[in-house]
């Protein structure tokens, strides 16, 4: 922002404007809405994982009290084109995925009947009269398993692979040939189930007055979902209007487009009436996505320094039974981030997309990164204890200096900034490592078990240039100077929990001279702001907030012009500073912002060439993506008797470049390191051979509670992003990406002594037990 | 149908409800008070943390009718005269929500927890809430904001 401005708010801890509302329970989310004449839909689900639908009789439910309709998959095929997915994939299968399934089904969860009843209770009791004949498909749930061959999820396409990513850079087999040190792991992510708080919800109202629908729903997305919604039912999109509330988490599970919200608009439209969905959570359980599921054989080659010279890795993704939204793009982001933040030149990828017969897969917080951190760390870690190197050693060796940026990695992306010796100084320097490996020392020898984990991790994120995204990957903002003198902020991003209303109002106050409680921020409702792309992929700040940043500067030019006129200046010699405009180094004759806006507004002193109002629009594409970093340490103590591992610390250095709020950096942190540590020692969404899943509620699956997980412990450096003029890279999953690779390094290095080099997740007391007894992983 | 009299956040109301509504549809359907919300089915998340008759109580795990002649308090029902409950200034100051889903019960649980022990620990704590789901804030800041409210409710009484 040019010429002159103080930053007084960027950069400060300043309470989040959105709070008051949600501290009072005034908020309203989805489920809250009550429209009137409003009615409630239950969807009956498969119970199997793969069958032939031979009746659906859905005679018996619409005789039940206060029914309205019971509809299957037959009486919308016409009506609901199959539900797309975004991708840039060569050859990609794509089976069709309908709203309600016809004919065959592909795993349990996969909606078949929706029934609509006056009440919610009455829709759930008359759901219950459906009756659904299903002969059993052959069912196949392992992903190597599915990969080979037959059984075949979908039958028509011959194969259960979706899509091959094969990559090569360098000559791998070359350099593993002479490479001293050889190793090879296989490494799994396991399956997770992203537990949003708030569950799915979809409110749907279509006007046939207006000829319009409204469509209110739990939505990271509202843009994208209006132009899905208007493909997918033929309809006009500029007579679409969706609204995504307040929003309750979504790490991912939100960014999506699902059966629920196409089917409650059509059924909307063909029963005019309002309705309402609200997913229980055993119901999302199996209907919302799931994250990771990504199988690995990794092949190392490194020299005896511990130089990491070769990397070969084989990658299978789960997909479960269907393509959603993104799903087969989420791995591809695994492969191009696999060689983490190190110079290694000679890697080969093969990725296989596969299809199983289970819950879809797509983003989860990290989304694809995490996988690729855990591998490429694990690595780090086993390179370390082939060559008796010291893993913070082997990793310094393995970076790229911090004056070597742009750096331009292995598989093709341009690292923006770093430094990531940095990072891992003030880290060392933080948990007082040499301290740490002299206490481990001293508690080997009493034959106590304490593990020390490092990981240096980097993300892409701030996705990202259209150019690499499946469906736009810019955002928009508007910014208007109303005639108070007080700004609307209108932006495409959809914020559910990262306090974007307070961070941009930071922003745009800085730019002006105002403070943020003057700064209106409007955000998730199509209808208030024109174009959007939506919140995920750690990309709030850096290409949401930059719109903001442009659209502040575009009102700062025209502000200075008018104050050049009226104070008879060349506007290159106007400064705009603190909300004052004045010649440079006249401030006596400065004008007041306020008096700005009333000369834009009232318009009687402006000359021709300038029109009145004071406001802007633009579009932000970036360059590039952003590539925030950082270096984390886990502390772990292992119960030799029951294999119970306790998370004694965690010390975290993070590079999110120029921070807005260091209060909300840091909760975004403290999120995001809790869901690695989820992955790394508690959850696991387990299947068995039939297809259903076993960890079908939050009785069966770990989501941690408070008395799990220790305080953490944060610092961070600043290495500003070039990419956008904010210098903000993005923080949103940083965290998780991070967390999952340093706990596990802590339980191996715990477990040094019994010869363990790897554990795949959960930790769990019986795995590490096991370990211990010399047992399988 | 039923008709059952309760005292909610100060005032009585009575009401014909169905003998299978639970109190947390209750409160959300009838009363029309959403600050309690629903997150799962099996009583492990706690987002419909309400107090009834001084007790933090998950809604969802009582029927209305068991409520006959009960007083509940809602997050409705914290702030007094426009002025914030120490938690709910403590759970802002501290920056103990983000998507604000849990919050409500979160902040409920922590009530109950408080008036059981004025100056918990950080493991009370931990163990105080653990009937209670966060998924954004890895419970760092809602620790940091029970603390801060136990100090502040602290110096209240003193002072």
């Amino acid at each position: 922002m040019s010429p002159v401005t103080v930053p007084k708010f960027i950069g400060a801890r300043i309470k989040r404007k959105e709070d008051p509302r949600l501290i009072t329970g005034r908020a309203t989310y989805t489920d809250d809405i009550v429209l009137p004449r409003m009615a409630y839909v239950k969807i009956v689900r498969s119970t199997e994982a793969h069958a032939k639908l031979q009746t659906v009789n859905v005679a018996a439910a619409k005789l039940r009290p206060g029914v309205i309709a019971v509809i299957t998959g037959e009486d919308v095929k016409d009506r609901i084109a199959p539900l797309p997915v975004a991708h840039k994939i060569a050859d990609l299968k794509v089976p069709p995925h309908y709203a309600l399934a016809r004919g065959e089904v592909h795993h349990v969860g996969e909606a078949i009947v929706a029934v609509i009843a006056e009440t919610a209770a009455q829709a759930t009791d008359a759901a219950e009269h459906v009756v659904v004949d299903y002969a059993p498909l052959p069912v196949v749930t392992d992903v190597e398993k599915a990969a080979g061959g037959a059984p075949f999820v979908h039958a028509d396409l011959g194969t259960n692979v979706a899509f091959a990513f094969p990559l090569k850079a360098g000559d791998p087999d070359a350099q593993l040939a002479r490479a001293p040190v050889r190793l090879k792991q296989r490494i799994m992510n396991q399956r997770l189930i992203p537990v949003a708080i708030e569950p799915r919800c979809v409110v749907a109202d279509y006007d046939a007055g207006y000829q319009k629908l409204t469509l209110t729903s739990t939505t990271q997305i509202p843009h994208l979902l209006r132009l899905l919604l208007g493909a997918v039912l033929s309809l006009p999109e500029h007579k679409i209007r969706v609204v995504a509330p307040e929003v309750g988490g979504g790490f991912g599970s939100k960014l999506n487009f699902y059966p629920e919200e196409v089917l409650l608009a059509h059924l909307s439209q063909r029963l005019g009436r309002p309705l309402k969905w609200t997913e229980t959570r055993t119901e999302g359980f199996l209907s919302t996505i799931h994250g990771r599921d990504q199988l690995a054989d990794v092949e190392i080659g490194a020299d005896q320094d511990g130089r990491l010279l070769a990397l070969k890795v084989r990658l299978w993704q789960d997909l479960g039974a269907y393509h959603q939204l993104l799903t087969p793009v989420i791995p591809t982001l695994t492969v191009l981030m696999l060689p983490g933040c190190y110079t290694v030149k000679d890697i080969e990828v093969h990725l296989e997309g596969v299809f199983t017969n289970k819950t879809p897969t797509d983003a989860y917080r990290g989304a694809g990164r995490p996988e690729a951190t855990f591998i490429i760390e694990r690595a780090m870690d086993l390179i370390a204890d082939a060559t008796g190197k010291d893993p913070a050693e082997v990793r310094r060796i393995n970076f790229p200096p911090a004056n070597a940026f742009p750096f331009v990695t292995a598989t093709g992306l341009a690292y923006d900034s770093g430094n990531y010796q940095g990072s891992l100084d003030k880290l060392i320097a933080n948990a007082g490592y040499a301290a740490l490996r002299k206490e481990q020392v001293a508690k080997r020898a009493k034959g106590e078990l304490m593990g020390i984990g490092l990981t240096t991790y980097v993300e892409v994120c701030g996705l990202g240039p259209s150019a690499a995204m499946p469906a736009g990957g810019w955002e928009a903002c508007e910014l208007e100077v109303r005639r108070s003198g007080k700004i609307v902020v209108k932006t495409g991003s959809s914020p559910h929990g990262q306090g974007e209303e307070t961070t941009f109002a930071q922003i745009a106050a800085d730019g002006f001279g105002l403070t943020p409680d003057d700064v209106e921020v409007v955000h998730g409702d199509t209808d208030a702001v024109a174009e959007g792309i939506g919140t995920f992929g750690s990309r709030n700040q850096a290409v949401g907030g930059a719109a903001l940043a442009r659209c502040v500067e575009t009102v700062r030019t025209k502000a200075r012009r008018i104050a050049a006129h009226l104070l008879e200046a060349s506007v290159d010699d106007i400064v705009f500073a603190d909300g004052k405009l004045f010649p440079k180094g006249v401030p006596a004759k400065a004008k007041t912002f306020m008096d700005i806006v009333n000369v834009a507004y009232l318009a009687d002193q402006l000359p021709q060439e300038i029109e009145p109002g004071l406001s802007a629009v633009h579009f932000f594409e970036p360059t590039n993506f952003t590539f925030p970093f950082g270096a984390h340490l886990a502390v772990v103590d292992v119960d030799q008797e029951t294999g119970k591992v306790t998370l004694r610390r965690y010390v975290a250095v993070d590079d999110c470049g120029k921070i807005i709020n260091p209060m909300i950096v840091e909760g975004q942190l403290h999120g995001g390191i809790a869901q690695g540590v989820a992955q790394a020692l508690f959850e696991e969404a387990i299947y068995d051979a039939n297809g259903q899943l076993v960890t079908g509620e939050l009785m069966d699956y770990a989501v941690p509670k408070a008395t799990f997980l220790p305080s953490w412990e944060l610092d961070h450096t600043v290495t500003a992003s070039p990419v956008n003029v904010l210098g903000a890279k993005g923080v949103g999953e940083a965290g998780t990406i991070a967390s999952a690779s340093a706990i596990m390094n802590a339980v191996v290095d715990a477990l040094k002594p019994f010869g363990v080099k790897h554990m795949d997740m959960p930790a769990k007391s019986e795995r590490v037990w096991r370990a211990m007894q010399g047992g399988a992983r | 149908m039923a008709t059952i009299t309760l005292t909610i956040n100060g005032t009585r109301r009575t009401d014909t409800v169905d003998p299978r509504l639970l109190l947390v549809q209750y409160l959300r359907e009838v009363c029309r008070l959403t600050g309690a919300h629903v997150g799962c089915e099996t009583s492990i998340c706690g987002a419909c943390t309400v107090d009834i008759d001084g007790r933090a109580v998950k809604s969802c795990t009582a029927l209305a009718v068991q409520c006959d002649g009960s007083s509940v308090t809602t997050i409705e029902g914290l702030a007094t005269d426009g002025k914030l409950h120490p938690l709910q200034e403590a759970f802002w100051s501290e920056h103990g929500l983000q998507c604000g889903f849990c919050t409500p019960g979160m902040i409920m649980s922590a009530r109950a927890l408080l008036a059981a022990d004025r100056n918990p620990s950080e493991a009370a704590i931990r163990h105080g809430l653990e009937g209670n789901l966060c998924r954004c804030t890895g419970y760092h800041n809602i620790v940091r904001a029970v603390q801060a409210a136990a100090r502040a409710m602290g110096q209240e009484a003193r002072a």
